[in-house]
């Protein structure tokens, strides 16, 4: 159906004919599951007899129940410790591993990237034990002397959350530095030049190029560790479980637990459908914001 | 980017129509006949070639080892009745048997986890058959008594746990007691296992002043606390009001001074100090294993740590029931999984056999000598070690008077983290045990009205 007026080449509309098998593909594996949590969030379902209609209230629990509430609240200082933290500590030791020239480059890169190697459940069994109260981590606060900041760290009611948090930044800090030197790599010798000439020190030279130029590196890092922390749950699952009391709980773990260990899928859908909206609303602003600057 | 509004839509409208085409979740489940009608037949090699599939989660040790063993032996004994067997780990089984069982070829014979969240839902959506005519006809109701067959009985629309039908037929048992570092207790000049309450009490401020651990508890994981204050529970309030609210029946209730003064046990026992500091903050595996290098007098848990204790510690360590204020002691206690029979199985009698076969007389020794813990005819097993003989009567004497009580956390699907999180706030003193027991007691009252 090629009109005169049209662009050259073939009829736009055959296009949507060539997108269809990966569409199927998407459509099948993604769409329809996702379509189906929807649908399942507004009944009441043990996940095997016949489910009953519940409307809104599943939603509406996600919203009043406190400790689900609070749950949501943990994620996001989880978002602190995955990817503010990282983010700033992967600027700072990018910056210095790009301007240092060190030798053996290649080698510090590898170890700073060494975590996201290993499975998130082998390091999360490794910190369970450096954080028991006979541990790693109170051996070393004891042998400088700090024996009154020695605790069973996952049994602390306020020590728990920023405990699991902080292996969030261990983990991510080598994914956002590997991510920011590839991208420092790529500014142009002469802008530095161009700044020391103006008479910029180190500071200034980070602040008016580096930063700058990796804008973009910076916005894909926080995307990438925003949506880790949220869906945070193989951590909890291994080192806590939620506890001390509920004070560690996070959503995604609260899916797992209501859809298999308590029979209410309903509410475990509805929980994941508001979380995939939060991660959605959350990435998609990242984007934009870095998107924008761009331009 | 001219297009994006159009495949949004279009993509919002493919779930939509997704979503309307595909009908109420749990409709395609069939909720007719679980009850076998006629005759039943006990002799299995006259019911022709027959294939069972058969899932478990006997994988480890000593479990998997029994079951290969029985296994072998039916299969010789019934050639005509072909095994097809399909292992998996606790978890995934648990994770995949729901899904087969909604399915048209769900397994013949399968373990399914005892409480509400599994086997309670199985009954309701009719996918589980009632096994009281082979009990009958296999003679389980006679060799199986009555408190343990309270945990595979389910009312026919498996509301009510704890009786009506049963479903299952478990091979071990569980009873959670009080294992003794008898080194220490000397120590501490305590030269006999106490056999009363108050003396195991006051034993444990002579260990404290001996300058010992008197208790052992990793609570990291949160549900060992749920066996220490089912313990101190069982000493305080009558069993029968335990059963009631361990299996969620109705007319119970948290809020009695029994269970009150329970709570205040264990905020006594934290004052005192005789748990360590961070309890919440060491794991169970971690706990269980400093007790068996000697750190700490007693460890309150269950049976399934005998094997391991029995290695490290020798002649060292005794396992006893909670001694009773007066009277006969009460534990808490279960059994392992019970294998249960799928309502579609074309083969009920076969699987029935199976499951005879792998309960009997013969297979409670062969359970035994596999280091596992028989639940029926215990008292006639000869155990390998002494605290292997220890654990075998004790549960002996739990089945025989009648005096195991459930596990708390059956009681409501929800019970498990409600419980195990409260319990962590009363032992870190974040709730009293007034506000400890309100918690629990709105889990356990919001089932119950709603369940009906």
């Amino acid at each position: 159906m090629a009109t005169p007026s049209g662009p050259p080449g073939e009829p736009r509309r055959i296009a949507w004919l060539y997108l269809l098998p990966a569409f199927l593909v998407y459509a099948a594996f993604l769409l329809y599951p996702l379509g189906r949590a929807v649908q399942i969030s507004f009944y009441d379902w043990n996940g095997n007899t016949l489910a009953t209609w519940a409307g809104l209230s599943n939603y509406a629990d996600v919203v009043t129940d406190p400790a689900l509430r609070a749950s949501f609240g943990h994620a996001l200082v989880l978002m602190l410790f995955y990817a503010v933290l990282p983010t700033v500590i992967g600027l700072g030791l990018a910056a210095i591993l790009n301007r240092a020239k060190v030798r053996g480059l290649a080698f510090f890169r590898t170890v700073v990237f060494l975590p996201q190697v290993v499975a998130m459940v082998v390091i999360a069994v490794a910190w369970r034990r450096m954080y028991a109260p006979d541990g790693t981590v109170n051996d070393l606060l004891g042998a400088i002397g700090l024996d009154s900041l020695t605790r069973g760290w996952l049994g602390d009611y306020t020590a728990a959350l920023p405990a699991v948090g902080f292996i969030g930044t261990w983990f991510e800090i080598g994914l956002v530095t590997v991510l920011l030197l590839a991208g420092m790599g790529r500014i142009p010798g002469e802008l530095y030049e161009a700044a020391r000439l103006d008479g910029a020190g180190p500071f200034r030279e980070f602040f008016a190029v580096t930063l700058p130029s990796v804008r973009g590196e910076i916005s894909v890092a926080l995307t990438l560790t925003v949506i880790a922390a949220l869906r945070t749950f193989d951590l909890v699952y291994v080192t806590t479980r939620g506890g001390p009391g509920t004070s560690t709980s996070v959503p995604s773990f609260e899916v797992y637990n209501r859809a298999f260990q308590q029979g209410r899928v309903g509410s475990a859908a509805a929980i994941a459908v508001v979380l995939t909206l939060i991660i959605f609303a959350i990435s998609f602003g990242i984007t934009r914001i870095a998107e924008r600057d761009d331009r | 980017m001219r297009n994006r509004p159009t495949i949004l839509l279009a993509t919002a409208g493919l779930v939509g129509a997704a979503a309307l085409a595909a009908c109420t979740p749990g409709s395609n489940a069939d909720t007719s006949g679980t009850t076998p009608t006629g005759q039943v037949s006990t002799d299995a090699s006259k019911l022709g070639d027959v294939t069972l599939t058969v899932w478990d989660q006997e994988v480890r040790g000593g479990q998997a080892a029994q079951i290969e063993e029985l296994n072998k032996e039916f299969q010789a004994k019934y050639p005509n009745i072909k095994l097809k067997r399909v292992t998996r780990s606790f978890d995934d089984l648990k994770t995949t048997l729901k899904l087969a069982l909604s399915g048209n070829t769900p397994p013949d014979v399968f373990e399914a986890n005892n409480g509400r969240p599994d086997m309670g839902s199985f009954v309701q959506a009719g996918q589980l058959l009632a096994l009281d005519k082979y009990a009958t006809a296999y003679g389980w109701d006679k060799r199986y008594p009555e408190s343990v067959r309270k945990y595979s009985s389910y009312t026919p629309d498996g509301k009510t746990f704890g009786s009506g039908n049963l479903y299952g037929l478990p091979q071990v048992g569980e009873v959670v007691g009080i294992y003794a570092n008898t080194d220490i207790l000397k120590k501490a000049g305590v030269n006999e296992v106490p056999t009363t309450w108050s003396d195991f009490e006051s034993s444990l401020g002579a260990i404290k002043s001996a300058g010992e651990q008197p208790l052992v508890l990793g609570n990291l994981d949160k549900w060992p606390a749920i066996h220490v204050f089912g313990t101190v529970q069982a000493q305080n309030a009558k069993p029968d009001a335990i059963r009631t609210l361990g299996f969620g029946q109705k007319g119970g209730t948290w809020k009695t001074p029994e269970n009150a003064k329970a709570a205040q046990t264990l905020v006594d026992w934290v004052d005192k100090g005789y748990f360590a500091k961070d309890v919440n903050g060491l794991g169970y595996d971690p706990a269980w294993q400093a007790f068996s290098k000697g750190k700490g007098a007693y460890l309150i848990a269950g049976t399934w740590l005998q094997a391991d204790l029995g290695k490290a510690m020798g002649d060292k360590v005794t396992f006893t029931l909670p001694p009773a204020a007066s009277g006969t002691p009460v534990a808490t206690g279960g059994t392992g999984l019970p294998w249960a029979v799928s309502s579609k199985s074309k083969h009920p009698d076969a699987a029935a056999a199976y499951i005879d076969f792998i309960t009997s007389k013969d297979a409670m020794g062969v359970l035994a000598k596999n280091d596992n813990l028989p639940i029926a005819d215990t008292a006639d097993q000869t155990a390998g070690d002494a605290l292997g003989k220890d654990v075998f009567a004790a549960f002996g004497t739990a089945v025989k008077d009648d005096s195991l009580v459930p596990y708390l956390d059956y009681a409501t699907p929800t019970m498990a983290d409600t419980l195990g999180a409260s319990l962590q706030d009363l032992l870190a003193k974040k709730a009293t045990p007034d506000k400890f027991l309100d918690t629990v007691e709105k889990d356990y009252s919001g089932f119950v009205s709603s369940n009906g």
